[in-house]
């Protein structure tokens, strides 16, 4: 039986239905947890790409998701999170952001059926500054989708190792 | 329904706030609120203070959730408050693992101010 690492690798319409499954799970934690919806596509806005969460998986499934955006769009996913104003938000940013990002692994995760019990999530490490390049071991292919929030470019990617 | 005293144990602070207003915004009236970021830190809060409700994330560093819901039964301060499990994952034998050593319900993130509601007010004796 092929791995799901395998299976993302070598069958396209695997990849598609991942793909989908991502934006759903991205879209529900949004959705659910900051009363907000995406839309898909490049933003118009050059906002720097500052933010970056990143959580690791491993066991059956095993990569590295991250999303990104900028600073002041993360501080006003926190402050939606929060029940604040973004002018508010301090330290909370990054643990918002963080959680964010282990709330999509976690539904992404649930979404892949036997994926649940066979993979494990580390804790959220989030990045401040845009100054630095993600290098990935192996050459396995990465699902990546550009979506917008509240007109701010948002992007999120999944690197799968094995 | 009486306020109630509860324990949020979660090792994000943001997470923790967002349980708060969500018990709120299922009506439960709160009298006190304890926090604490992992289960080590929640048994040195149960050590001095008497709860009625605790909810517990499972994935967390020094002690998780799992591990702390085994060792309640031995702490008097949290004798008859009901255990909900939240949990990011989803995984099911961790909510297996949980519901056998005592939670009496779980959330998976994210999760709505119902779904808060439909878990937390049965188990205070309230219909949902």
């Amino acid at each position: 039986m092929k791995t799901p690492g395998e299976m993302l690798g070598e069958n396209a319409s695997v990849h598609e239905g991942w793909n989908a499954r991502l934006e759903m799970a991205v879209r529900e934690v949004f959705e659910l947890m900051l009363g907000c919806h995406l839309t898909a596509g490049k933003a118009p806005s050059e906002e720097a790409m500052d933010v970056t969460a990143m959580i690791g998986l491993a066991g059956q499934l095993c990569g590295v998701m991250s999303i990104q955006c900028g600073a002041k769009s993360s501080a006003i996913m926190a402050s939606k999170m929060l029940g604040m104003e973004p002018e508010q938000i301090g330290p909370e940013m990054c643990d918002a952001f963080g959680e964010i990002c282990n709330m999509v692994a976690g539904n992404f995760k649930y979404k892949i059926a036997g994926q649940s019990n066979g993979c494990m999530l580390s804790v959220p490490t989030v990045i401040t500054g845009s100054d630095y390049r993600l290098h990935s071991l192996t050459d396995a292919p990465a699902l990546e989708l550009r979506m917008q929030f509240e007109n701010a470019p948002l992007v999120v990617s999944l690197q799968i190792h094995n | 329904m009486n306020s109630i005293r509860v324990l949020i144990v979660d090792d994000s602070s943001v997470m923790r706030k967002i349980l708060e207003r969500s018990l709120r915004q299922a009506g439960v009236e709160l009298c006190s609120v304890f926090q604490a970021g992992n289960g080590a830190e929640a048994l040195s809060v149960l050590a001095e203070n008497q709860v009625d409700l605790i909810l517990c994330d499972i994935n967390m560093p020094v002690m998780d959730g799992l591990e702390l819901v085994r060792q309640l039964p031995g702490v008097v301060n949290a004798k008859g408050a009901p255990i909900i499990m939240i949990t990011t994952e989803g995984s099911e034998s961790h909510v297996v693992q949980a519901l056998s050593a005592g939670a009496k319900g779980y959330l998976r993130k994210p999760f709505t101010p119902e779904q808060v509601r439909e878990q937390v007010l049965p188990l205070l004796g309230v219909k949902a």
